[in-house]
C-alpha cells in the first residue's frame, strides 16, 4: 500500500477477486444472465465489455476536468455510448452469429452499471494510468465471472465447452441450464461459492490473529 | 428439562390438548401415500420399486446432509423428506432413469426445501420443485411411457432405467414392442385423447389400468389416500374439491361448447398424465402455510 507500484497493483487486482463485479458487487447482472449460454458469447460479451470499460474509463479521466459537474452523468453516457457503438459495428463485422446470439445485449453494454459506476466513482476523480488500469481490473474480473457462468452451463446444458464436443456423445444434457432458469441456478451456485470461501478466509484470518494474541 | 413430578398442574387458559406434531402429520402423509406405492410396484415391477427407492434414499441423504452442513439437528426424523421422496418418484415415469431421478431427488431437497431454510420455509412444494427441474431439464426421458403390466415387470428393469450416470438412456422401442403384446397401450390417456381423440373409459381410468406416471394411474387408490387425510383431518377437504370443481366446471363448458373436440368433464376428473390432480392430491396438504 506504501509504495506507488503496490498500489497501483491494488487498484488492479480488486477488480479480479476482492471487489469482483459480477460476484462480490452483483453488478451487470442483466448481461451475467442472459448471454451466459455458451463460452463463446460469455466471452464476446466480456471482451465487449472490457473494452468499452477501459476506453470511456480513459477518455473520462483525461476530460474529467473540463467536465461540468452538472452534466457529467450525461456526459459519461454520451462517452460509454461512442464505444458501445465501435464494440456494436466490430463484432457484427467479426462475426455475425455471435452478433445475432448476443441480440439487443451489446447495445445495452451503454446502460451496464459496472461502467457507469467506474466512469463516476474512479475514473472521474484519478490520473489516467491508474484509471486504465481499475478498468482493466474491472473488466477482466467480469469477464472471468462470464466464462465461470457460461463455461458450467455450456458443459452441463450441451455437454461441449466453445462448440468442442467434451463429455461425449453419450451424455444426456441438461436442457434447463441453457435456458434462462440455468442461469439463476449457476449465478445462485456461484455466489454461493464465491462468499463461502470468503467467510473461510476470513475466519482463518481471525482464528491466526487470535492465536498469535495468545 | 425438570424431572419433577408436577401433583398438581395449574396453567391459565386456554387448556386445549394438541397432538398433532410434524411426526404425526408426516407420518399419516406417508400412511395415505403407502397403497398408491404399493400398487404402482404391482402394476410397474421392479423399475418403479427401484425408482421409489432411489427418490427416497437421495432426499434423505440430501436432507441429513444440508442439516449436518448448517449445523442443525438432523431433520431426518419428521419424515418429511420420505414424503418428498414418494411424491416425486410417483409423479415420474416407471422407466424414468435412475440417475436423472437421483438428481431430481438432491433438487427437490436442496434447491426446494434446504435453501429456504428447512421444513416450514419452504415456499413450494419441494417433490413439485424436483419435477419441475427434471421437466426442463429432460423432456425426452420425462414423456417416455412405458405400458402398465408388462408380463416381465417383475423379472427385469426397464432398460432406460438402469442408464448410466450422465448418459442418454437408450431408445427402447424394442423393447417396448416386445412388452406391450398384451394389448395395453404404452399412451397415456391424455395423450390418446389429444392425438387420437380416444377417450379412456372412466372404468379403467378408476382402476389404473392404464400407462402413465408410477403413482397416478389407479383413481380409486389416490381418492382413498385423500379421504384418509380428509378423515384424520390432516388435510383440509376445501383444497381438493377446489382443485377439482374449478377443472370440472371449466372443462365442462367447453363440453357443452363442442362435445365433439373437448373431452367429458368426468374425463378431466380422473386424468392420468404428468400434470393431473390426483397425483398431486395428497400433496396440495403441503401447501397449506
Amino acid at each position: 500500500m506504501s509504495t506507488p507500484t503496490n498500489e497501483s497493483l491494488d487498484v488492479f487486482v480488486k477488480g479480479l477477486w476482492r471487489e469482483n463485479p459480477v460476484f462480490v458487487m452483483l453488478l451487470g447482472m442483466c448481461p451475467v444472465l442472459a448471454v451466459t449460454n455458451s463460452v463463446i458469447n460469455a466471452l464476446a460479451m466480456g471482451l465487449a465489455t472490457l473494452f468499452v470499460l477501459v476506453m470511456s474509463s480513459a477518455l473520462v479521466s483525461l476530460l474529467r476536468n473540463v467536465i461540468p459537474k452538472q452534466v457529467r452523468i450525461a456526459t459519461y453516457i454520451v462517452i460509454i455510448a461512442t464505444f458501445v457503438t465501435v464494440v456494436d459495428y466490430s463484432i457484427q463485422a467479426i462475426s455475425l452469429e455471435v452478433y445475432l446470439a448476443l441480440g439487443a445485449f451489446i447495445q445495452l453494454i451503454v446502460v451496464n452499471c459496472i461502467i457507469l459506476g467506474r466512469a463516476e466513482a474512479f475514473a472521474s476523480k484519478n490520473g489516467i494510468g491508474k484509471s486504465i488500469l481499475d478498468a482493466l481490473g474491472m473488466g477482466i474480473g467480469f469477464t472471468f465471472a462470464l466464462l465461470c457462468l457460461g463455461g458450467v452451463r455450456e458443459l452441463l446444458g450441451n455437454g461441449s465447452l466453445l462448440d468442442i464436443n467434451i463429455l461425449g456423445p453419450h451424455f444426456e444434457p441438461w436442457s434447463v441450464m441453457i435456458l434462462p432458469p440455468g442461469g439463476f441456478f449457476v449465478l445462485g451456485a456461484w455466489l454461493l461459492l464465491f462468499s463461502w470461501l470468503k467467510e473461510r478466509s476470513e475466519r482463518r484470518k481471525t482464528e491466526k490473529e487470535a492465536s498469535h494474541v495468545g | 428439562m425438570s424431572k419433577n413430578v408436577h401433583l398438581l398442574e395449574l396453567q391459565t387458559s386456554p387448556h386445549l390438548h394438541k397432538t398433532s406434531s410434524v411426526e404425526h402429520l408426516m407420518r399419516q402423509v406417508i400412511y395415505a401415500l403407502m397403497p398408491v406405492c404399493l400398487f404402482s410396484v404391482w402394476q410397474f415391477g421392479l423399475s418403479a420399486l427401484a425408482l421409489l427407492l432411489t427418490c427416497t434414499i437421495v432426499c434423505m441423504a440430501t436432507e441429513h446432509f444440508f442439516c449436518y452442513m448448517a449445523k442443525k439437528p438432523s431433520t431426518l426424523p419428521d419424515g418429511s423428506a420420505i414424503i418428498t421422496g414418494l411424491l416425486l418418484a410417483l409423479t415420474l415415469p416407471p422407466g424414468f432413469p435412475l440417475w436423472i431421478a437421483a438428481l431430481g431427488a438432491f433438487i427437490a431437497i436442496a434447491l426446494g426445501k434446504a435453501l429456504f431454510g428447512g421444513i416450514g420455509f419452504n415456499v413450494f412444494n419441494p417433490a413439485l420443485v424436483g419435477r419441475a427441474f427434471l421437466q426442463a431439464s429432460f423432456t425426452g426421458s420425462i414423456t417416455t411411457w412405458t405400458p402398465a403390466f408388462s408380463p416381465n415387470r417383475f423379472a427385469e428393469f426397464v432398460p432406460s432405467s438402469l442408464a448410466l450416470p450422465f448418459c442418454k438412456p437408450g431408445a427402447i422401442d424394442t423393447w417396448l414392442a416386445s412388452a406391450s403384446v398384451d394389448g395395453f397401450s404404452g399412451a397415456t390417456p391424455l395423450a390418446l385423447q389429444k392425438f387420437d381423440h380416444v377417450s379412456t373409459s372412466i372404468g379403467q381410468l378408476l382402476l389404473g389400468t392404464t400407462a402413465g406416471s408410477t403413482g397416478e394411474s389407479c383413481a380409486l387408490i389416490l381418492m382413498a389416500g385423500g379421504a384418509y387425510l380428509i378423515i384424520r383431518k390432516i388435510m383440509d377437504w376445501r383444497i381438493p374439491a377446489a382443485v377439482l370443481g374449478s377443472a370440472f366446471v371449466v372443462s365442462g363448458v367447453f363440453y357443452l361448447i363442442d362435445s365433439s373436440a373437448y373431452p367429458s368433464p368426468f374425463f378431466i376428473l380422473f386424468p392420468a398424465d404428468s400434470c393431473s390432480v390426483p397425483s398431486s392430491w395428497p400433496a396440495t396438504w403441503w401447501v397449506r402455510p
